[in-house]
């Protein structure tokens, strides 16, 4: 099921672009059309943004997926910031407890194909996303 | 750091974005094209974005934020070049970067603000 | 391999080897079909069993062939498949004459082995028709969606047809692209010829609209039919300032009017078109 995976820091700004860049050159790898791959990237930039401004830092890891004929590419974000206390109302378009737009989780969500987020109340942050190869 | 080159024709102030930009970067540029704007009296701002391959709602904030700055000193701007899977990708993102205007690439860019000039305001 | 697997096995390649003319021939009676066909695969698969490494290339590689080529004459993947199978039955009646416990044994195993084999034709079969169906989709895909050129600055995309997402995502894809290529800062999407439109079709076409004034230009939407245009308030879709026209003259009409050229029908009799500079 899985590839090789990457695992990149999160800390400061310099890390989110080195992020991109990395997801951006393994979506080509895996044949993403280039919309797919701009969407990714961006769903790629507002969840390491995420991890760095609400939690102050964390890890991307950033691997192939296969699902028989299909490829994809699995993205984690992990922090072990605040956590969030109400899931629901993150992912509404507009809520944000930062300077932000409230755009960044339900907005990625919108950018792939399978979106999982686990987080409790000082327990930190993991989002999950896929992206399929169509 | 790297901070982007602000070019003046005329009375118009164009930004060429030509690299995948640090957050860093965007904040000083936001702050470099009022003190420009204000220095130069220009009337009208381009930012060029061919060559950007993402925006995510950061840049698209800073789209807005000089649109809407540069609006009350006076300039209007204009984002040209704007890719069609960019394009998409904000639809999806939900980010509509109201307020900004829009021309497919940089003359199309300066017709519409010479048109806007020339109607009366 | 146990050295009494191994004379089992040792076993049946005998027998495939002393009565081949038997068995190929009950084979080809029950199979129902020409020798010519079972003859090449028979002896490969006499060789490879033969052969201490157990190589089985040869005989896929066969039989991917026979499996192709049935397929090619409107047999059904059963039928291949029950044609390999055959090779069972003819195989157990030399061994039941043979009588051998080792053989018997033997017996066994080679029938896994064949049903591996039956299984790999049906494998085969659908890999090829995968690959047809999604070469057509794309085929499709391509052949479905022209962007046309109206006027100088006025593109066009008729759609015609039944939409599905995964298409109406390549209308606007190639839509946008046209405008970024020509310049065109207007765009008709015609669904005239698009017997129905369901909620994420509207969707689909709304965002190409939405990202179309994002890159700076604009897109009306026109030859939108009763029965469409009632669907789409049903399901509450909200089109918002998104501009629509009758039919495509209208549309074509509202772009030239708006791209700053004059249409004027004096007396009814022609139509001459002037673009201005702008």
């Amino acid at each position: 099921m899985s590839g090789d995976g990457h695992l990149l820091p999160i800390a400061s700004n310099a890390d989110v672009v080195a992020v991109r860049r990395q997801v951006r050159a393994l979506a080509v790898d895996v044949g993403l059309s280039l919309v797919d791959q701009t969407k990714v990237v961006t769903a790629a930039s507002e969840l390491a943004r995420n991890a760095l401004v609400y939690a102050g830092g964390g890890r991307a890891s950033i691997e192939i997926v296969e699902n028989g004929v299909r490829k994809g590419l699995r993205l984690s974000f992990i922090d072990e910031g605040p956590g969030i206390p109400d899931l629901a109302l993150a992912l509404t378009d507009g809520w944000t407890t930062g300077s932000g737009l409230g755009l960044g989780l339900g907005g990625s969500r919108r950018l792939v194909d399978e979106f999982d987020l686990i987080s409790a109340p000082g327990k930190g942050t993991t989002v999950t996303v896929t992206k399929w190869a169509r | 750091m790297e901070r982007v080159p602000i070019l003046k024709l005329g009375d118009i102030l164009i930004i060429s974005i030509q690299v995948d930009l640090e957050d860093q970067s965007v904040l000083a540029l936001q702050e470099d094209l009022a003190d420009k704007v204000v220095s130069t009296g220009a009337r009208g701002v381009i930012i060029d974005i061919t060559a950007v391959e993402i925006v995510d709602s950061f840049i698209g904030r800073m789209l807005a934020t000089i649109a809407a700055t540069s609006r009350m000193l006076d300039a209007e701007t204009v984002v040209v070049g704007m890719r069609p899977a960019v394009a998409i990708t904000l639809v999806e993102l939900g980010l509509s970067l109201g307020g900004v205007r829009t021309a497919l690439n940089l003359e199309k860019g300066v017709a519409l603000l010479d048109h806007t000039r020339s109607a009366p305001r | 391999m146990t050295a009494h697997a191994d004379a089992t096995r040792r076993r049946v390649h005998d027998l495939l080897r002393a009565e081949e003319e038997r068995i190929l021939q009950r084979w080809t009676d029950l199979a129902k079909t020409s020798a010519e066909e079972l003859r090449d695969l028979y002896r490969a698969l006499r060789l490879a069993l033969g052969d201490e490494r157990d190589d089985l290339a040869d005989v896929r590689g066969l039989l991917a062939e026979l499996s192709r080529e049935r397929a090619r004459q409107g047999h059904t993947p059963s039928d291949t498949a029950r044609v390999v199978f055959c090779l069972k039955e003819a195989v157990h009646e030399a061994v039941a004459s043979d009588g051998s416990a080792e053989a018997l044994k033997g017996f066994i195993w080679f029938s896994r082995l064949i049903d591996d084999l039956g299984l790999y034709t049906f494998e085969v079969y659908a890999t090829a028709r995968e690959k047809i169906i999604l070469d057509q989709a794309e085929q499709l895909l391509e052949l479905s969606t022209p962007v046309v050129k109206l006027w100088e600055g006025i593109v066009a995309v008729p759609l015609i047809g039944t939409l599905d997402s995964a298409r109406t995502q390549v209308v606007m894809e190639k839509l946008l692209q046209t405008l970024v290529e020509t310049g065109a800062e207007h765009a008709v999407i015609d669904i005239t010829g698009v017997p129905a439109v369901d909620t994420q079709v509207a969707q689909h076409l709304l965002k190409t609209v939405v990202a179309a004034r994002l890159m700076g230009a604009e897109c009306v939407i026109s030859g939108i039919r009763p029965q469409i245009a009632h669907t789409i308030v049903t399901l509450g879709i909200e089109f918002g300032d998104i501009i629509t026209k009758a039919s495509l003259a209208d549309a074509l009409a509202y772009a030239l009017s708006r791209s700053g050229a004059e249409i004027s029908t004096p007396r009814r009799t022609r139509i001459a078109v002037r673009t201005e500079e702008v």
